[in-house]
Parts: C-alpha cells; sequence; structure tokens
C-alpha cells in the first residue's frame, strides 16, 4: 500500500484551480455553450478583454448585480458584439494598454451568423487584432429555440415545427467560417467541445496571430437537441464523426488543417438518433428515409470536400 | 441592495449563486481506479471539480449534477447516484 502510494506521488499534477469562468452561473445542466466557454477564457488567460452579444451565455453568466467572468468583460447589444470589442481595441491603443493583452468577442449562432453578421464583416475587414468566438449551438436558445443560419438540415425547431407538411429545417448550415476566411484574415478554424484540447490549442494559436480571427464552437444544447444532460460530448463527437460537423483550420484564406475521420466514421443515424430534435427522421416512413438520405448525403459531401476520409 | 457605481459588478460574483441545489443525481467519486487524467476537470461545463494526485471531487455548493464527468472517466471512477433526502 505504502509502495503504491510512493508509485502514485510520482505523478502528482499541481491541485486544480478556480476557472476564469466561475460557477454559479446559470447555465442549464451540461451545457454545451458553458463548457466552450470556460475552455476559451481558461486558454486565453486573464489579460483578456471580452464581449458578448445577448444570448445563453450573456444570460447565464451575468445575471444583474453578479458575474461569472473574473477578467474585464462586457454585454455588447445582439448584433454588435465585434463592433464593441473594435471599439475597445480603439480605446486601448489611445492609451497605449494594447500590450500583451488579448481581446476577444463573443457571440451565440444566432448573434454571429444572422443579426451580427454585418458589424462581423466590419470588424474582419477593417484588420482589428481580435478573436471573435462563436458558440455554436445551432439555434436561437436564449429565446426559444428559434432556427438561425446555423440550424442543421431537418432540424426541428419552434419556428421550424414537424408536421405532416414538415420535416423541420429545410436549409443547410450558413458556411460562416469560410465566409469569415474570404475577408482574407489570417485565421478563421471551427472546433468542437468535444475535443476540448483542440479548442485550447485553436484558442492559444490564434492569440499568438496578429489581426482579426475567427473560431466556431459546436456547443451541444441539452435543452434544444434534447438529449440527456451527461451526453453533451458525446453528441459533440458523433457530430464530427458522421462528417456533420467539419473540424478544420484555415489561415489566409486556405485550408492549412483538418480533423480526419478516418476508420472511425459513423453513419449519420448515430449522431440523428441521439437528439429529440432529429426523432422525427426515424418514424420508418418513405419520407423520413428520403430525408435520412439527404443528410447522409451533407455527410459525403463534407467528406470530400475537406478531405475528412 | 448595494450596487457599485455605474453597472459595474464584482468579477466572479456569480459564486453567490449556489447551484447545487438544482441537483437531482450527485457524482461519487470512488478514487480506486483514477489514472490522474484529468478528463472530468476539463470537460465539467461548471469548472468545479477540484484535486490533485488521483483524488479529485466536486464541489456540491455548485456540481448541477450534470453527469457529463461520469460518463466521460475512461476508467469508470465515478458513478451518479440519486439525491435523496
Ligand atoms: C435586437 C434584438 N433582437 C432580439 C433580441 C432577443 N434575443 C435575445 S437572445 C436571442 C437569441 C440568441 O441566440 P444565439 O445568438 O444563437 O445565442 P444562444 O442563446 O443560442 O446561445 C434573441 C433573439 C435581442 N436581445 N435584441
Ligand atoms: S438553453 Fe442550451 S445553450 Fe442555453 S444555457 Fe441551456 S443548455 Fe446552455
Ligand atoms: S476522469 Fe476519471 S480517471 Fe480521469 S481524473 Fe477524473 S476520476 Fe480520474
Ligand atoms: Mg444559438
Amino acid at each position: 500500500m505504502a509502495e503504491q502510494a510512493v508509485k502514485k506521488k510520482k505523478k502528482t499534477k499541481p491541485p486544480v484551480t478556480e476557472s476564469l469562468l466561475a460557477p454559479g452561473h446559470r447555465a442549464c445542466a451540461g451545457c454545451g455553450e458553458a463548457l466552450g466557454a470556460k475552455l476559451v477564457m481558461d486558454a486565453a488567460g486573464p489579460n483578456t478583454y471580452v464581449t458578448t452579444c445577448t444570448g445563453c451565455l450573456e444570460v447565464f453568466s451575468t445575471p444583474y448585480p453578479e458575474s461569472a467572468w473574473k477578467m474585464p468583460w462586457i454585454h455588447s447589444l445582439f448584433e454588435n458584439s465585434s463592433a464593441v470589442a473594435a471599439g475597445i481595441e480603439a480605446a486601448l491603443i489611445a492609451q497605449g494598454r494594447d500590450k500583451d493583452v488579448n481581446i476577444i468577442a463573443q457571440g451565440g449562432d444566432g448573434g454571429t451568423a444572422d443579426i451580427g453578421i454585418g458589424c462581423l464583416s466590419g470588424m474582419l475587414e477593417r484588420g482589428h487584432n481580435i478573436l471573435y468566438v462563436c458558440y455554436d449551438n445551432e439555434a436561437y436558445m436564449n429565446t426559444g429555440v428559434q432556427r438561425s443560419g446555423l440550424t442543421p438540415f431537418d432540424a426541428r425547431t419552434s419556428t421550424t415545427p414537424v408536421g405532416k407538411r414538415s420535416m423541420g429545417n429545410q436549409t443547410n448550415k450558413k458556411n460562416l467560417p469560410e465566409i469569415a476566411a474570404a475577408h482574407g484574415i489570417p485565421y478563421s478554424a471551427t472546433a468542437t467541445v468535444g475535443y476540448p484540447n483542440d479548442v485550447i490549442r485553436k484558442v492559444q494559436k490564434a492569440l499568438k496571430i496578429k489581426g482579426p480571427k475567427f473560431l466556431q464552437i459546436h456547443v451541444p444544447c441539452p435543452l434544444g437537441w434534447i438529449h440527456p444532460t451527461d451526453q453533451t460530448i458525446e453528441v459533440a463527437k458523433l457530430a464530427v464523426l458522421t462528417g456533420l460537423i467539419p473540424i478544420f483550420e484555415m489561415e489566409d484564406g486556405k485550408l492549412t488543417r483538418v480533423r480526419k475521420i478516418g476508420k472511425n466514421r459513423k453513419p449519420v443515424e448515430e449522431y440523428l438518433k441521439a437528439q429529440g430534435r432529429f426523432r422525427h427522421l426515424f418514424k420508418g416512413t418513405p419520407e423520413a428515409e428520403a430525408e435520412l438520405e439527404k443528410v447522409r448525403q451533407i455527410a459525403e459531401a463534407n467528406i470530400e470536400k475537406y478531405g475528412l476520409a | 441592495m448595494a450596487i457599485p457605481k455605474g453597472t459595474i459588478v464584482e468579477p466572479g460574483s456569480s459564486k453567490k449563486n449556489k447551484t447545487g441545489s438544482w441537483r437531482t443525481e450527485r457524482p461519487v467519486f470512488k478514487h480506486d481506479t483514477c489514472t490522474d487524467c484529468r478528463i472530468c476537470v476539463l470537460i465539467c461545463p461548471d469548472g468545479i471539480i477540484f484535486g490533485s494526485d488521483h483524488v479529485y471531487d466536486a464541489d456540491f455548493d455548485y456540481c448541477k449534477g450534470c453527469g457529463m464527468c461520469a460518463t466521460e472517466c475512461p476508467v469508470d471512477d465515478i458513478d451518479m447516484v440519486p439525491e435523496v433526502k
């Protein structure tokens, strides 16, 4: 026993210290967005200014007069997280305080891909030294799961209901990382909380690059996607392993790195079956089977396009 | 309620809110087969798993009982058990 204790002692790691996103926040149990934000903040470190637009992340972290953030943080409007961050950068430059600090602008998929895309485009175009992080939970969760430009094909949301005449959302995810990359920015990437160390690596890599950076993190939402709270990581991994969520990096507009799936590839059904928002695809009717085939084709196209095989 | 000037509030002050009361199941860290991998620490969305040297535990003032740590622990050293009064 004593011998074993000595043996274990060799591998001792320092005690875990508190995250820069403090507990007590009101995110649902198992929230992927809370995990994503925790990973981003701890990867960036305390010398970071943060803006967050309206959405779950802002609401659950700052019920007035409390804040979960342990660094300077500001709530912007729904549409202008990136513009407020640009203002912070300008102020820091004017005061000569812009050295050795990070600026991170954040928003949900609705706040980023839809209402905030104009401000985001301006931020990317003007060349600010800011990392924009989009937490993609694939709908407007904070207001009750309305469809966004990043909601996937066939997903049930409150504005794309399922019924006799509807199989859910009939559009594909807008390719926001490529839209960002098309601005000629040095770094645009996707990541997922299913692979947390990759999130940390990408945040740290992005923050070392001068200029505008864009990172879209896939973050399961147990409430909106309808899956058990302990399955957040499993669902996130399946999204990648089925080919439905490609994980890649683009530098100066060129694809430079992808997360290969290879032999670990899973049928799309495994990902879809894990979530209530796709339950209508498993009715066994010819219509449902036809929809499943379309989802298989989306995965196939991603695998081909990004060379994930 | 004393509110500081403007709408600036204290960093990390969400800790006043003890989310542990939400829990219907609690993770029991068995401290048996733990390999010190720290996956549970890394993936806890509330950042409330602490410890070192093969001994980890959740801070039950805040643990919401999501069960992610128990599902992801590669050596099954965490069990979820119902909260009973
Ligand atoms: C201009 C404006 N329109 C609408 C709203 C209402 N609103 C607040 S949060 C939200 C949804 C946020 O969705 P998303 O950006 O995807 O973030 P999530 O809550 O999913 O993390 C909406 C519509 C608002 N605050 N401001
Ligand atoms: S609704 Fe979804 S994104 Fe919002 S706090 Fe709950 S789990 Fe997180
Ligand atoms: S996940 Fe399991 S093995 Fe890894 S540190 Fe936590 S308890 Fe130990
Ligand atoms: Mg959203």
